[in-house]
């Protein structure tokens, strides 16, 4: 599981919106939301959290390294700016076939990659072909996750986890045409793409920066050769360079095939805290910056800074454990639900506009359903559970991470705090337990080690197997062993091809699920990004897929 | 001087204690024995004198008073959380209710202060005492047996002070686990070469004091003289190290909360901790940084000033 | 004096060997062992034992020892594998930011502190004496990431006057050829690269120099109080000598002998001051690498670097120590 992603986006097009595209292509201009009114060339220092874990595409997941690279690179199709429907980047058009399983892209032409290299379909397939033949390492969910999400598994799969791939093959039929061969058809296939991870990258930069190099494990992948600190792709941004801890500059690509950006430079400054941002900003030292603290959103605003904001498109919640006692006890987590009072915690430490959460997945969302059941606040039924459930004084190991914000919970000590006094209030007695979010938190929840933990997910899909599909769809150390029914619900749901069919299934699994409670989701909650006076053009992404091509500064 | 080997050079000042500062504990301040109880109230005598040592010693009381009776202090308890009045970034200020005003939780704040002196006071009077202790039996080891064990044991002080201290520290906290006794125990460690250096310096100084050299010539056997004079006369400047050496601890410990390493309950009051969690809200609520940096200063300002007058009262040189 | 600077520099060498077996066990001593520290704590059985191989782990501890030896003699610290560079690059990429810092700091610290505490000790009871005394009282009770950041909110946010962060401005493209980017602008001819880092310096050094300041007017003050009532002193001042060249041959000279050792104390303990001052201003030295290395359990940094850091500490204090036998003759002849 890969819960640590920072604001993974959402590709809010539903699977109807998907099939209506696949026949019509698209326009000829991926950028055609609002540009700015500055002047062309200066420089923007963005102010990010941290550094990217790499630039390969294929191997990141965490929304720093994206960011990064949604500059750099591009894929065969992108979401619109500002929205979510999938329009054309690499790709001009595309076409499905009958039996849904070959798609044929129709390339750009004259598109070159920021090592003078054309791109053409032997560049696409070789880029395909890659990511189906990796082996080792690079078949760990904590390396190529998203592909993993997408297609599956690869050409020899080395887990017995891992599912059949979705990918068989890519042709080059001739310049400007790539076909690929799917194994079954599929419809969040094209959606898929749209994420940064399907960016196409010059086979030639690849190969010479050793990008297929990996060692480490799979907590902690070491990504041996250069590509992954000189990538070369074909967006409106070259890269320049890159010094951990200090800043990574990226410059304007002249040769881009469309509208050359506007900014000459584009410089990632990591800056951990929230606060030290929101004051580098202040000082002028950094343009713009994302994950404004909700503290900060009405005093930035009211000093002039431009908030824009995302929608709520991801679940925070409390994580059991129900393989451990108390936790396997029905009761006991019921009384935890309704110890919580979620309307309280949400009203003091998130921003307005964040919402109370039923179930694991964001209203929005198909397949979210209105009857699940709930779990009021009512301290009183929280005892009267307690003393039914016949545990005597019941004792929870309670886990929060530290050295982290998540837009799904800004300040998590303050979360468990919060919480902690709930449950003390209803008899539970709560050990406190903490770590650092990378690696130690992380790894203690995804082992199961930690019984009850504050955990959440950003969405990168509009689709519900990317929330309950990747909490529940499979036994996983982290939850315990939940009751079959729910396993193969989603299983099902994640297959079935008619829609309506297929947000039944997931409403009937999230009654389920929230009937057996294996956690307690409790916010769904939006995320900030900041700019300051004089910048223009930046657009807010539900699916963070914000590219700096228009952006432009004055002064 | 901190220069490893050179502790017999009359050059060598003992290094001043703690993590971020401190200050140099002169070894020769040792009173001889002979003085007996007239020793005692004469530093008392100097020690009443001294205005700074009257207000170090206030801020001092003051404090332990609060740790000792914050339960009965405190209006509030330092951990109720009461989400009713507070919005991100927007928390009540300073009212009749809670003289301090409330943090992000809606907790008392001047309940914590109050209860955060307790902390404080635990971590530095432990953190102070291992150090000491286990730096007086090297120091004893050293200063007692000479020669070799004394070459071994400063060679050992020597290293340990070769490393920044609060990056040993750092390291031995983050090895022993988040807890506020890995803490204790790493702030005791790097104070431990401090003592052992100043302990066998003033002993050694002691040795070649006229009364144990008397003694020794009187027949008196050489151990006999060394626990029973030379090393009870040795302790003054381990007393005044002591008390700066709180002062130090109650920062280096506010610098450990300040990176991460602490408490593994966040509820836990503890004043470096309060001070980092407020940095989340600096600019909103300036307010709350402020009182437990007030706090942090004012106890760390007693210790100091009553330990310099400590040991300005013992130094013999100073008295006319 | 060379035979006392010799001397010196050879009680060294045993604290050091004992340094670097202390540093080399405590990394063994860690949870599974220093593969665990190579590779991670969920490494496969195949990898670990691959590595073992590779870095001679099966090899008994003393020859494991000198192998160890012979690389960092050699110059190799091995290769970080949070940032995937050599340790010794990113030493030698940090620590001008450190020796810049601290000596920031010492200068701010002695620049300031000695006028300060030879004008209060001169003017006893004076305002100028009195705010001395409370200013380095508050100097030295305050945390130093406090003051960082209070230092950063009113001068960077509230006035901006000075840069919260960093050594450099974002937008600065200037070149680096050693590391130091004061220096490096005037080498490089770019004046204007080095007053932005001169600018970068200037909160961060006051807040690392602030103990230091506190620490030097004391002393400055008390030595030069009772050097001033010396009989000499007080015979120079009888007889008449203009009071400016008393304190200048007289008071002034025989007072610096503490303050100089306290500069050299306040100098080693820099070090420690600076991992805060660091973390604070996002300052990319040695402090805030060596502590981040802690909390990412990269022990090849923490290897080298708390090594190499051991190496510098204890010239410093040599240097101190030999200053100390310039200025007073009597250390020397011992």
């Amino acid at each position: 599981m890969r819960m640590h992603l920072r604001r993974r986006g959402l590709v809010a097009v539903g699977l109807a919106g998907v099939m209506a595209l696949t026949a019509c292509g698209g326009s000829d201009d991926s950028g055609t939301g609002a540009s700015g009114d500055g002047e062309a060339g200066g420089t923007l220092v963005f102010g990010a959290s941290a550094d990217p874990v790499t630039l390969d595409p294929a191997y990141v997941s965490d929304g720093e390294s994206l960011r990064v690279i949604r500059q750099v690179f591009e894929g065969l199709v992108t979401t619109e700016e500002g929205g979510t429907e999938v329009v054309p980047a690499l790709a001009e058009e595309w076409e499905n076939s009958e039996d849904g399983l070959e798609w044929t892209f129709s390339l750009r032409d004259g598109v070159t990659f920021h090592d003078g290299e054309p791109f053409d379909a032997e560049a696409v397939c070789a880029n395909f072909d890659r990511w189906y033949g990796f082996t080792g390492l690079q078949q760990s969910s904590s390396v190529s996750y998203y592909y993993q999400t997408v297609f599956g598994g690869y050409e020899n799969n080395e887990s017995e986890d891992l599912s059949d791939p979705l990918y068989e093959s890519c042709t080059a039929q001739d310049e400007t045409t790539a076909v690929i061969r799917l194994t079954s058809p599929s419809a969040s296939f094209l959606t898929g793409l749209t994420l940064p991870s399907f960016s196409i990258a010059s086979p030639k930069a690849l190969e010479e920066g050793n990008a297929d190099q990996v060692s480490g494990n799979a907590d902690e992948p070491r990504f041996e050769g250069t590509f992954g600190q000189e990538p070369v792709g074909t967006g409106p941004f070259e890269f320049e360079s890159w010094e951990v801890g200090n800043r990574l500059v990226l410059s304007r690509f002249e040769d881009y095939w469309g509208e050359p950006a506007k900014l000459e430079r584009l410089v990632f400054r990591p800056i951990a805290e929230g606060p030290a941002r929101a004051q580098a900003l202040q000082a002028g030292e950094i343009q713009a910056y994302d994950g404004v603290d909700p503290a900060d959103v009405e005093r930035l605003r009211g000093e002039g800074f431009e908030i824009l904001e995302r929608p709520a498109f991801n679940v925070g919640y409390i994580g059991f454990n129900v393989d451990v006692a108390p936790l396997d006890n029905l009761q006991i987590r019921q009384a935890i639900a309704h110890a919580i009072n979620r309307e309280a915690l949400l009203q003091a430490n998130y921003p307005e506009g964040s919402e109370v959460a039923t179930q694991f997945m964001p209203p929005e969302l198909f397949g979210h359903a209105d009857d699940v059941p709930t779990y009021d606040y009512d301290p009183d039924r929280a005892r009267q559970l307690i003393a039914e459930s016949g545990v005597s004084n019941p004792t929870l190991d309670f886990w929060y991470p530290t050295d982290v914000t998540r837009p799904y919970m800004p300040d998590p000590a303050a979360n468990f705090q919060a919480m902690q006094a709930d449950l003390e209030a209803v008899g539970f007695t709560v050990n406190p337990n903490s770590a650092p979010w990378r690696p130690d938190y992380l790894a203690a929840a995804q082992a199961g080690s930690a019984p009850v933990h504050l955990l959440g997910w950003n969405g990168d899909f509009a689709d519900p197997d990317n929330f309950v599909g990747t909490f529940f769809r499979t036994k996983q150390p982290a939850w315990g062993t939940l009751p079959d029914e729910i396993y193969t619900q989603l299983e099902e749901a994640r297959t079935e091809a008619d829609l309506d069919r297929r947000a039944e299934l997931y409403q009937a699994a999230n009654r389920a699920i929230m009937e057996f409670l294996p956690g307690v989701p409790y916010v769904h909650n939006k995320s900030f990004l900041v700019t300051a006076e004089g910048v223009s053009g930046l657009v807010p992404s539900p699916v963070s897929n914000e590219v700096f091509q228009n952006v432009t500064v004055s002064g | 001087m901190t220069g490893p080997g050179s502790a017999t050079d009359p050059a060598d000042v003992t290094r001043p204690g703690g993590l971020a500062g401190g200050t140099a504990a002169e070894v020769d301040l040792a009173l001889p024995a002979e003085e007996g109880g007239g020793r005692g109230r004469e530093v008392v005598r100097r020690l009443r004198r001294s205005p700074s040592a009257v207000l170090g010693l206030v801020l001092v009381g003051l404090f332990v008073l609060v740790g000792v009776f914050a339960p009965l202090l405190a209006p509030y308890s330092p951990t109720f959380v009461d989400l009713t009045d507070i919005r991100p970034g927007d928390f009540p200020g300073p009212s009749r209710e809670h003289l301090l005003g409330v943090d992000n939780l809606g907790r008392d704040v001047f309940s914590r202060i109050l209860y955060g002196a307790r902390y404080s006071l635990v971590i530095g009077v432990v953190s102070v005492l291992i150090g000491a202790s286990a730096g007086t039996v090297l120091g004893l080891l050293a200063g007692a047996f000479g020669g070799w064990v004394d070459g071994v044991v400063m060679r050992l002080v020597d290293i340990m002070l070769a490393v920044p201290s609060l990056l040993a520290a750092i390291g031995i906290a983050a090895l022993l686990g988040r807890s506020l006794t890995s803490v204790m125990i790493a702030i005791g460690v790097v104070n431990v070469p401090i003592f052992a250096r100043l302990l066998r310096g003033a002993m050694l100084s002691q040795r070649e004091s006229d009364y144990a050299l008397a003694a020794t010539s009187l027949g008196v056997k050489r151990w006999r003289v060394t626990l029973q004079h030379v090393f009870p006369n040795s302790l003054a400047p381990v007393i005044v190290q002591g008390t700066l050496a709180l002062a130090t601890a109650i920062i280096d410990a506010a610098g450990l909360a300040f990176l991460g390493l602490g408490a593994q309950d966040p509820r836990i009051p503890e004043w470096g901790r309060m001070l980092a969690d407020a940095q989340l809200y600096l600019a909103s609520e300036p307010l709350l940084a402020l009182w437990p940096g007030l706090a942090i200063m004012i106890s760390v300002l007693g210790f100091y000033l009553f330990g310099e007058a400590l040991r300005e009262a013992l130094d013999p040189k100073l008295r006319r | 004096m060379l035979r006392f600077a010799v001397r010196r520099l050879l009680l060294l060498v045993p604290i050091l060997l004992g340094l670097s077996v202390l540093v080399f066990l405590f990394v063994r001593a860690l949870p599974g062992g220093p593969e665990t520290a190579l590779l991670g704590e969920r490494a496969t059985p195949e990898r670990l034992a691959e590595v073992r191989e590779t870095y001679g782990l099966n090899r008994p501890l003393p020859q494991q020892y000198l192998t160890y030896m012979g690389n960092v003699l050699q110059g190799d610290l091995g290769v970080s594998p949070t940032t995937r560079q050599p340790v010794r690059d990113e030493i030698a990429r940090r620590f001008p930011a450190t020796i810049e810092l601290a000596t920031t700091a010492v200068v701010f610290a002695v620049g300031v502190g000695i006028p300060l505490g030879f004008v209060a000790a001169r003017r006893p009871g004076s305002w100028v004496d009195n705010a001395s005394t409370v200013g380095s009282l508050l100097g030295i009770s305050i945390p130093v990431f406090a003051l960082g950041y209070l230092l950063k909110y009113v001068f960077a946010v509230k006035l901006g006057w000075l840069p919260s962060s960093g050594r450099e401005s974002p937008t600065s493209f200037a070149d680096h050829p050693t590391g130091f980017y004061v220096l490096d602008g005037l080498l490089t001819g770019n004046p204007s690269a080095s007053w932005d880092a001169l600018k970068h310096l200037v909160l961060p050094g006051i807040a690392l120099g602030t103990i230091p300041l506190a620490f030097i007017t004391r002393i400055t003050r008390a030595a030069v109080l009772e050097v001033s009532n010396e009989d000499y002193v007080r015979t120079a001042e009888a007889k008449g000598l203009e009071r400016s060249v008393v304190s200048r041959r007289h008071v002034l000279r025989n007072a610096m002998l503490p303050v100089t050792t306290v500069i050299g104390l306040q100098t080693g303990l820099l070090l420690s001051g600076a991992v805060l001052t660091e973390s604070v201003f996002a300052f990319n030295g040695m402090g805030s690498f060596l502590a981040s290395a802690v909390f990412d359990r990269d022990y090849a940094v923490l290897q080298g670097g708390v090594l190499f850091l051991a190496v510098v500490f204890v010239l410093v204090n040599l240097l101190v120590d030999l200053a100390y036998g310039v200025i007073d003759p009597r250390v020397r002849t011992r």
